[in-house]
């Protein structure tokens, strides 16, 4: 596979003025905007007709360093916010860019609904088990044990698997990936982007400074060797039995469908209302 | 065009009804909302009609989501709406600071009941006023609007929609369960009688560049929609000109806030709308809003029929608050009172205005009920 210099990503989509980003060293967040710009310039999408939306966190600022329109919210209601923008001009493609405290803890309703109705939207997904911008603690999917400044002896409280709750409520296209695999993440994406409806690729990324300083991996090849030790492929889980499956995260094509999405249900509604008012045939 | 209701002639009509016909008049196609005591009828109508003039009507999961979702549809280039009653407005406080912040055009109207907390859901109360005013939070400024009458509901609404536009700004029209569920007769305009305000567009791509500047020095940006080609970014952080975050700059902060607030006050004139009956002559003024001025009209027709020369001042606009104009009327009168379905809300900006220029009396009533004309006329005549 052919691959464009970083470069000319960055210089082809990434707002000049607004460079340096915030991120901290060894920050996976990067890597999967990367990811993401690289799936919408293979893809030769139309920088204008795409929206970003975020929430309030670390890769809720992505809106900011990226040349299109953007739309930086509330803390977990980027969703809520895409909703209006699709509905409103559905030629707008929306890419969401969430972190895991932002999508499932605050905004955890908001993204269940959002896939119960199949909104037309893209997910890009940073979970990195932590809250890292208000200072590291923990979020709704830290594993059982790992330590955040708002459990420092370790998390008590079981995890959400984001993409497992993602198919359950309905999503088109769900995929999970670490920032490591680079290449089936921008598969992904591309994959993602060019469905209908509700579409998720979530990242386990890493971030050394807010979570694995605390969790004994201080740098990002130490979190990037813990997620391969703790990551298993999709095939492979489905021939481990329960108990060799406790503490890992799968990775892989979750869901792949194609239900309607909102917006062309709306479009039928429309048509039915007008039919059952008498006002067309 | 057509509509889904007959226009150019009266209706007899639910306030909630009226409000969802304004907003479509006005050219709202987009709804979001969440079901609501006694707010839901306009949500209900606003189903009915929407898809049959393509536009949409949703129904969101939450009030949080509803006025999220408007504010997403504003910036795709909608005039937008969300309707809801005090718990529910509760919730939307955060997101109403987000649209001001942004500057985002929409129109959020609370249908006031009982409260605090889920208080009396099919009464009607005046207790939202402050929430109104002052419930997100940080410096901020945006316009509340009170009807007291079905036919107001439904020009307010209109006028809400050109003022939310005009002024890039969250507009609340503030209503009640009394308003909400009394049918009255309405005159519904054709369009033609109507005149709209649409917001305005950048003229060129320098105006673009700067969707939060002040470039016709009226302290309104021109509004860059997305999809548009001028790749805006909006946040809620403090923001220059251009949009971008500039968090710790006390300059870019104190800049953007004041042209906030400057924007609707340099305006106040245009924004500020209120009615006097038998004022002119009045030793005793009376001052209220929304429902309570219609026991007060009558309030002060008995009490002309006394002796007491009684005049009664209603406030169609509740923020911006005039209170030049009040210190003025305090000096004319002896004595102001402020009837109010709650314990004093319009009262502390009434009095506030009066500088003690004359004495201000409240006259609070809650618990459901409309004041009686006769509970206003005792408290004036002692």
């Amino acid at each position: 596979m052919y691959m464009k210099s970083a470069y000319e990503i960055r210089d082809k989509y990434l707002r000049k003025d607004m460079l340096p980003t915030i991120f901290c060293p060894g920050c996976g967040i990067g890597s999967v905007l990367q990811f993401t710009l690289r799936a919408i310039d293979d893809l030769g999408l139309n920088q204008d007709e795409i929206v970003w939306v975020s929430g309030i966190g670390c890769s809720s600022r992505v809106p900011g360093f990226v040349n299109f329109d953007g739309l930086h919210t509330t803390h977990g209601r980027a969703l809520a916010f895409a909703t209006g923008i699709k509905l409103a001009n559905p030629n707008l493609k929306i890419i969401a860019f969430m972190g895991d405290g932002d999508a499932a803890a605050i905004g955890g309703n908001h993204f269940i609904h959002a896939i119960r109705r199949n909104l037309d939207v893209t997910v890009i997904l940073i979970n990195n088990f932590t809250y890292g911008m208000t200072g590291g603690q923990v979020a709704p999917t830290a594993l059982k044990g790992l330590r955040g400044t708002t459990a420092p002896y370790g998390q008590f409280e079981n995890p959400f698997d984001i993409a497992g709750l993602a198919v359950a409520a309905g999503a088109n296209y769900v995929a999970r990936w670490t920032v490591f695999n680079y290449l089936q993440g921008i598969n992904s994406i591309k994959k993602a982007l060019s469905k209908e409806g509700f579409t998720l690729v979530e990242f386990l990324s890493p971030c050394p400074i807010s979570f694995g300083r605390r969790n004994r991996m201080k740098t990002s090849p130490e979190l990037i060797r813990w997620y391969q030790k703790i990551t298993v492929p999709l095939a492979k889980a489905k021939k481990m039995k329960p108990e060799e499956l406790e503490g890992k995260i799968v990775i892989g094509e979750f869901a792949d469908r194609d239900r309607p999405g909102l917006v062309r249900e709306y479009r039928e509604y429309i048509k039915r209302a007008k039919k059952m008012m008498g006002w067309e045939e | 065009m057509r509509y889904p209701f007959p226009v150019g002639k009266s209706d007899f009509i639910q306030g909630d009804e009226a409000i969802a016909r304004a907003a479509i008049l006005a050219g709202c196609r987009f709804y979001a909302g969440y079901p609501i005591t006694p707010a839901s009828e306009i949500f209900e109508a606003m189903a009915l009609y929407m898809p049959l003039v393509d536009g949409v009507s949703i129904q969101m999961e939450d009030e949080i989501a509803s006025i999220a979702a408007i504010i997403g549809a504003s910036w795709a280039g909608a005039k937008a709406m969300t309707a809801t009653s005090g718990p529910g407005f509760s919730l939307m406080q955060e997101n109403l600071g987000y649209a001001v912040m942004t500057e985002t055009p929409i129109v959020v109207v609370d249908v006031q009941r009982g409260g605090p907390s889920t208080g009396q859901p099919t009464l009607p109360a005046q207790g939202d006023i402050m929430q109104a005013i002052w419930g997100t939070h940080g410096d901020h400024m945006l316009i509340v609007l009170s009807p007291s009458t079905v036919q107001e509901a439904f020009d307010f609404t209109i006028l809400a929609f050109n003022f939310a536009e005009k002024y890039r700004t969250p507009v609340v029209l503030l209503t009640d369960a009394e308003i909400a569920h009394m049918r009255e007769r309405v005159y519904i305009p054709s369009p033609e009688e109507i005149e709209l305000v649409e917001r305005k567009l950048p003229a060129s791509e320098e105006e673009a560049k700067l969707p939060f500047g002040d470039p016709h020095g009226d302290g309104v940006p021109p509004m860059p929609i997305f999809g548009k080609g001028y790749r805006t970014y909006v946040t809620g952080l403090t923001h220059d000109e251009r949009g971008r975050p500039k968090t710790v700059d006390a300059e870019v902060h104190e800049k953007l806030i004041t042209r906030i607030f400057r924007k609707i006050l340099d305006h106040k004139d245009e924004i500020i709308s209120y009615e006097e009956f038998m004022l002119d002559d009045a030793d005793v003024a009376i001052v209220s809003t929304g429902i309570v001025s219609r026991s007060a009209i009558r309030a002060v027709k008995i009490l002309r029929e006394r002796g007491v020369k009684a005049g009664l001042l209603k406030l169609n606009t509740v923020w911006p608050f005039d209170f030049d104009y009040i210190e003025e009327l305090a000096e004319r009168v002896r004595k102001i009172y402020v009837p109010e379905m709650n314990l004093g809300q319009l009262y502390h900006l009434v009095k506030e205005g009066a500088n003690g220029k004359a004495e201000v009396e409240l006259i609070a009533k809650i618990g459901g009920e409309v004041h009686t004309p006769m509970e206003i006329v005792e408290r004036v005549v002692g």
